[in-house]
């Protein structure tokens, strides 16, 4: 929609004062989806020139401004097996049809902090870190399941600015299992749950999003016992901490939860299909 | 800035904060629709560089240096239609219309793996009419249309007038024109729920560049009206100002700003400043009637409502016989009480109004014009000159296509405030409602709760029914009493039982308001009907639909509701015996269905009902059909087109009776200047109310241009016959053309008018099958078969029929499995957006299959009956008797989500807890 009260729009190469009212300006698929009547300009991102996915001998750095159809198509070095199906998997968890893929940013998804945030859910299962710039030049690196800090809430300041999301490699090297539970077919997230288990140390991490209001991230040495893991997420959630809002009722998102973490411990605790035997 | 669309170059500078879709329309494409505005619906889809993107989104100073291809760019650039238009065209892949563009953008982007996934490829695309089959058709090329052929019109599949139109986004929808000096109006909504205005301060707002007038209760006129049209306007109470002293709900017009832009005017309401005082409130329609609750409307008998004093802005009482002997009589007893969501219409093209000055409105030729999204022309005209003491002649009410209705544009919710902006700034006046007003500024349908009670003896007979009604009209009395009224009606009639009791309340309450909403109380009333059928046959350890077939009424039984009988209501024609046959038929078949997942609960559940044909007191139509000088024929119907199809029946039922073909006859429609009158597409009366007129009017021009063929030849009338585009008169062929020359030589019109007046009027029959599954793990319902029969009498378009039954059963679905207008505990609307309001999408929703009764009513013309509104009603039921089957729970609450479905599976044991 129009966003009336929006007069400027500024290349954000452009190094200009920071003013109340700025707003970045990513693929625009969320701040032109609402009403934004506090924003006066906005700092378009458009023309940053970001290399939107980079392998590095550390992992993958993701650019803010890489959109989901980028992220979708991205085709994964050889022993990156938590790459494939994981991305598709989150990508295809957005409520959005593949049309706003093509415009929507991973960064905007992380950045909007929203529980069903999909990009939220796969960068921080895969150990995102995301890298900050301020607007005076400092940098800071925080993991993202801590960038999120509740519903809609992020550790974001005025005029600070998410420049990108690292994957290490050792988590890209990772078994991952996934499950997605919502009221409609092909719906928005009422419960994500993500498993991913380190086969170079045996580790196993769980990491729970959209049923709660910021994600939740259980890490065990090695894969738990049922119970293990249940009695974890009970204590990491204890009654009255899930999520509630129109997309599910909180019993039924605990429920799903539940049901999907032991899914998903199931499946990382048996052996892997080798490719050809499925 | 400098950009190309559909191959032509542009430069002109966007706004900062513009989106595409906006600056196309500006320069003029105006098949780039709004649906939502906000991404969700997929209407506004373009391709940019050749990706497809919704355009509500999209920067359009992004678009700098870009190639950009609307749907008015599709198609190559040699005349032919592009593949993708042409399967929307064969398969009529469209009913109203306005989302077609989107569909088609969307489709023609499709690559090989997404084409095979459509359920995914179109989750950015919501279609409110179709329920998707015949996009499904569309897409994969099944072709339905048939190509006209003289006089043999009715019964067959021809395709809709507007077809062409739709497919290459030339079809004019209401904002669909570019009216020079234009301003734009902007509505303040009241944050409370009920308060008294103690002063408005519109200075700031009036400063702002642009604002040309601010409105207030101070300009509005005093006078009392409804937002509600019907052909009586005694049937709703006068309890509405345009602009008024007192809000009543969350969401109420308090002022409204006129600007150039409609930023300044958004900025204009944002500086209105409005000193409250809050007024106590109450949001539950049961704590409304009880002593000491606030009253919504303290005001006289003048306005017609029942009992003001305690919010009952309408009720009901009868009983035929004894119900509580009939209780005693009975050897099983059900007693339950259901409960129906606020549901909204969602129509994709939203309300609004463009009204513009022909000539001096002060000179005696002058005049307004008012073109609106509106299903009633004729009766908003009539509104608006009561509303401001002007005459007739000074105002016009046009509808261009409508994008869809569904009876929430049987109300006038614009067009009042956009006369008075006219009015008072002298100039053209634009009101565009956006998704969010349509949410909280319009209407929903009723919710309802229904305390029934029903007894049957031991051989599977109905002996007593009584029900407590209650429906909620939120804050304003539009359609509160006539939809409990049709509620009581049909629902009950359809029985044999000799005890019939009713109690039915509309209340007040500082909610949003009801209105009129496909079924109009009937679904609603149905749905608990038939669930408490499902539960005694179950009692009775009988078949449910084996106790239907017992208890329903025969062809030659009168319709009794515990009201009495309607002296204009008659069994014109009788499908109820072979639709419940159609079920049974359904229900012994072997399942060919999709297989239910292992650990998955399936079961089989059904449910019927009965509509009347139109509204009771009368429903008038006038057309009229001229032969003109090519030796084609111009057919003015009032009604309006709204993807109900009757313009396709209307034009078939003339080209039938003129002998000629559909393409020889145009239409003029939905206009105050066409006809002398037309109540309006509303009640299910599109075929049979105004298509009977049209009937009439051509039955009368074919007699005309043959006796004046006879006439001019000079031999007997008996010797001539209509002919495609010539009148034959014993083998001699004259043409039309020549027919309309002689006639004009003879100072003679060759034109005849046909009228209608909507009674006396039939009744149509639906039942509807449904075999689920559950998953007690999720409470995930899958739908595996779907069956629906129809009596709609002679069907006129098979093809169209057909999609009004898959529609309304899609659309039935979403009311019964996810949509809910949600509001929070002060009245206030939580869910005003596609992405918290969900519709069902194509992934959603299941094919059904569709059953014609071979019926030929004796009142509706040509032997046919209306089927718009009724496929809806028994969806709901159906479904939860379904889901009863399934897992022997009872679920007397709508929506069904997962997340309640499975809590009540839960607490019945049903379900295990992970």
């Amino acid at each position: 929609m129009d966003l009336g009260t929006v007069t400027q729009m500024r290349d954000a190469r452009r190094r200009e004062q920071w003013r109340p009212g700025d707003a970045y300006l990513g693929g625009g698929t969320y701040l032109f989806s609402e009403p934004q009547p506090h924003i006066r300009r906005l700092v378009d991102l458009g023309s940053m020139g970001w290399e939107p996915l980079e392998v590095t001998p550390d992992g993958l750095v993701i650019a803010a401004t890489c959109t989901v159809a980028q992220l979708n198509r991205f085709t994964a070095p050889p022993g990156w097996q938590a790459c494939h199906p994981l991305i598709e998997q989150c990508c295809r968890s957005f409520l959005a049809s593949f049309k706003i893929w093509n415009m929507a940013t991973v960064g905007g998804n992380i950045c909007n902090a929203l529980p069903a945030g999909p990009m939220i859910s796969l960068t921080a299962a895969l150990e995102g870190e995301a890298t900050l710039l301020a607007l005076d030049g400092g940098v800071r690196r925080l993991p993202v399941a801590e960038f999120v800090t509740g519903n809609g809430r992020k550790v974001l300041r005025e005029g600070e600015l998410l420049r990108s999301v690292t994957l290490p490699t050792y988590a890209l090297r990772s078994r991952t299992a996934f499950r997605q539970g919502s009221l409609h077919r092909l719906g928005r997230s009422a419960a994500l749950v993500i498993g991913r288990h380190d086969p170079a140390d045996g580790s196993f991490t769980l990491t729970v999003t959209a049923s709660t209001p910021r994600p939740v991230r259980l890490w065990f040495p090695l894969p738990p016992a049922a119970a293990q893991l249940r009695a974890a997420l009970e204590q990491a959630v204890p009654p009255g901490a899930w999520f509630d809002d129109i997309y599910g009722l909180p019993e039924w998102r605990r429920h799903l939860t539940l049901r999907f973490a032991e899914e998903i411990r199931a499946e990382l605790t048996t052996a892997p299909v080798a490719p050809g035997e499925e | 800035m400098r950009l190309r669309v559909n191959g032509r170059e542009f430069d002109e500078e966007p706004r900062a904060g513009q989106c595409l879709r906006t600056f196309l329309r500006g320069l003029g494409w105006f098949g780039v629709k709004k649906g939502c505005d906000a991404g969700d619906c997929g209407a506004c889809t373009v391709h940019v560089d050749g990706e497809p993107v919704h355009s509500c989104l999209y920067p359009a100073l992004r678009a700098r240096d870009r190639a950009v291809t609307t749907v008015e760019g599709l198609a190559p650039a040699d005349g032919e239609l592009h593949r993708v238009q042409r399967g929307f065209l064969d398969a009529q892949g469209f009913q109203c219309g306005f989302c077609t563009a989107g569909f088609l953008m969307t489709t023609a982007a499709l690559d090989d793996d997404k084409r095979a996934d459509l359920p995914r490829a179109f989750k950015g695309n919501l279609c409110r009419c179709t329920g998707y089959r015949a996009i499904e058709d569309a897409v994969r090329g099944v072709k339905h249309t048939e190509e006209p052929a003289p006089g043999e019109s009715v019964g067959r599949n021809l395709p809709a007038p507007a077809g062409p139109q739709v497919v290459t986004g030339t079809a004019r929808y209401t904002f669909d024109v570019a009216v020079d000096g234009l301003l734009h109006l902007k509505i303040l909504r009241s944050p409370h729920p009920h308060a008294r205005i103690r002063a408005i301060d519109t200075t700031r707002a009036l400063a702002v560049p642009g604002v040309r007038a601010v409105l207030t209760h101070h300009d509005a006129p005093e006078r009392l009206f409804s937002t509600a049209r019907h052909e009586h306007p005694e049937e709703d109470p006068d309890d509405t100002r345009v602009l008024d002293d007192v809000v009543r709900y969350v969401g109420q017009r308090v002022a409204a700003v006129v600007a150039d832009s409609e930023a300044a005017a958004e900025e204009g309401c944002r500086r209105v400043e409005v000193d409250y005082e809050e007024l106590p409130y109450v949001i539950d329609p049961e704590e409304a009637m009880r002593p000491g609750a606030p009253v919504i409307h303290p005001k006289g008998d003048e306005a017609r409502i029942a009992r003001p004093q305690d919010n009952v802005v309408g009720e009901t009482h009868g009983e035929v016989g004894d119900v509580e002997a009939g209780f005693a009589q009975s050897d099983v007893l059900h007693e339950q009480t259901f409960r129906t969501q606020r549901v909204q219409h969602a129509s994709l093209e939203t309300h609004g109004a463009v009204a513009w000055f022909e000539g001096d409105f002060d000179a005696p030729d002058g005049r307004l014009v008012v073109r609106s999204s509106t299903q009633t022309p004729f009766l908003t005209r009539r509104a608006l000159c009561t509303l401001y003491d002007l005459p007739q002649e000074k105002v016009r009410v046009v509808a261009g296509r409508v994008g869809g209705g569904f009876g929430g544009k049987q109300e006038m919710l614009v067009e009042d405030i956009v006369v008075l902006a006219a009015l008072r700034t002298r100039r053209p006046v634009k009101l565009e409602y956006t998704r969010p007003e349509q949410f909280f500024g319009a209407t929903t349908r009723h919710p309802f709760t229904i305390e029934v009670k029903a007894g049957a003896s031991r051989d599977g007979l109905l002996k007593s029914m009584r029900m407590r009604i209650v429906s909620n009209t939120g804050a304003y009395g539009n359609h509160g009493p006539a939809v409990l009224f049709h509620g009581c009606g049909e629902s009950f009639a359809v029985y044999r039982c000799p005890n019939k009791k009713v109690d039915g309340y509309a209340v007040y309450t500082n909610t949003v308001p009801a209105g009129a909403f496909r079924g109009y109380g009937l679904g609603q009333v149905v749905f608990a009907v038939e669930s408490v059928m499902d539960e005694l046959a179950r009692r009775l350890d009988l078949d449910p639909m084996e106790f239907r077939r017992r208890n329903i009424i025969a062809a030659d039984e009168e319709m009794i509701a515990p009201g009495g009988v309607e002296e204009d209501l008659h069994i014109g024609s009788y499908g109820l015996d072979t639709c419940v046959e159609v079920v049974r038929r359904a229900i012994a078949e072997p399942d060919h269905g999709e297989a239910p997942p292992d650990g998955w609960l399936v079961g089989q559940g059904a449910a019927l009902s009965m509509i009347a044909t139109g509204p009771p007191g009368g429903h008038i139509a006038d057309a009229r059909v001229v032969l003109q000088p090519d030796g084609g024929y111009e057919l003015s119907v009032g009604t309006a087109e709204f993807g109900n199809g009757t313009t396709t029946v209307h034009r078939q039922i003339a080209a039938g009776e003129l002998g000629t073909t559909v393409d020889r006859v145009t239409i003029r429609q939905s206009d105050t200047d066409v006809v002398r009158h037309d109540t309006g597409a509303f009640g299910s009366t599109g075929t049979v109310v105004a298509g009977k007129a049209t009937l009439r009017a051509s039955q009368a021009l074919a007699a005309l241009v043959l006796d004046f063929a006879a006439q001019h030849l000079g031999v007997a009338r008996e010797s001539c016959a209509m002919a495609e585009d010539a009148v034959v008169c014993a083998g001699r062929r004259v043409p039309l053309k020549e027919l309309y020359e002689a006639a004009r030589t003879a100072d003679r019109e060759l034109a005849a008018d046909g009228h209608f007046g909507g009674t006396p009027r039939s009744v149509a029959f639906n039942a509807q099958w449904f075999r689920v599954a559950v998953d007690p793990a999720s409470g995930e319902i899958r739908i595996l078969r779907s069956v629906h029969a129809a009596d709609a009498g002679q069907v006129m378009n098979p093809m169209q029929c057909r999609g009004q039954v898959e529609g309304g059963v899609a659309q039935a679905l979403g009311a019964t499995l996810f949509e809910e207008v949600v509001v929070d505990e002060r009245g206030a609307v939580t869910t005003a957006a596609f992405r918290r309001y969900h519709l069902p999408t194509y992934a959603d929703t299941p094919r059904t299959e569709v059953h014609f009764t071979p019926t030929r009513d004796a009142i509706g013309p040509l032997g046919a009956k209306s089927m718009s509104e009724s496929p809806f009603n028994p969806v709901a039921p159906a479904l939860a008797n379904a889901l009863r089957d399934a897992t022997g729970v009872r679920f007397t609450r709508l929506p069904l989500t997962r997340d309640r479905v499975w809590l009540g599976l839960r607490d019945h044991g049903v379900a295990r807890e992970a």
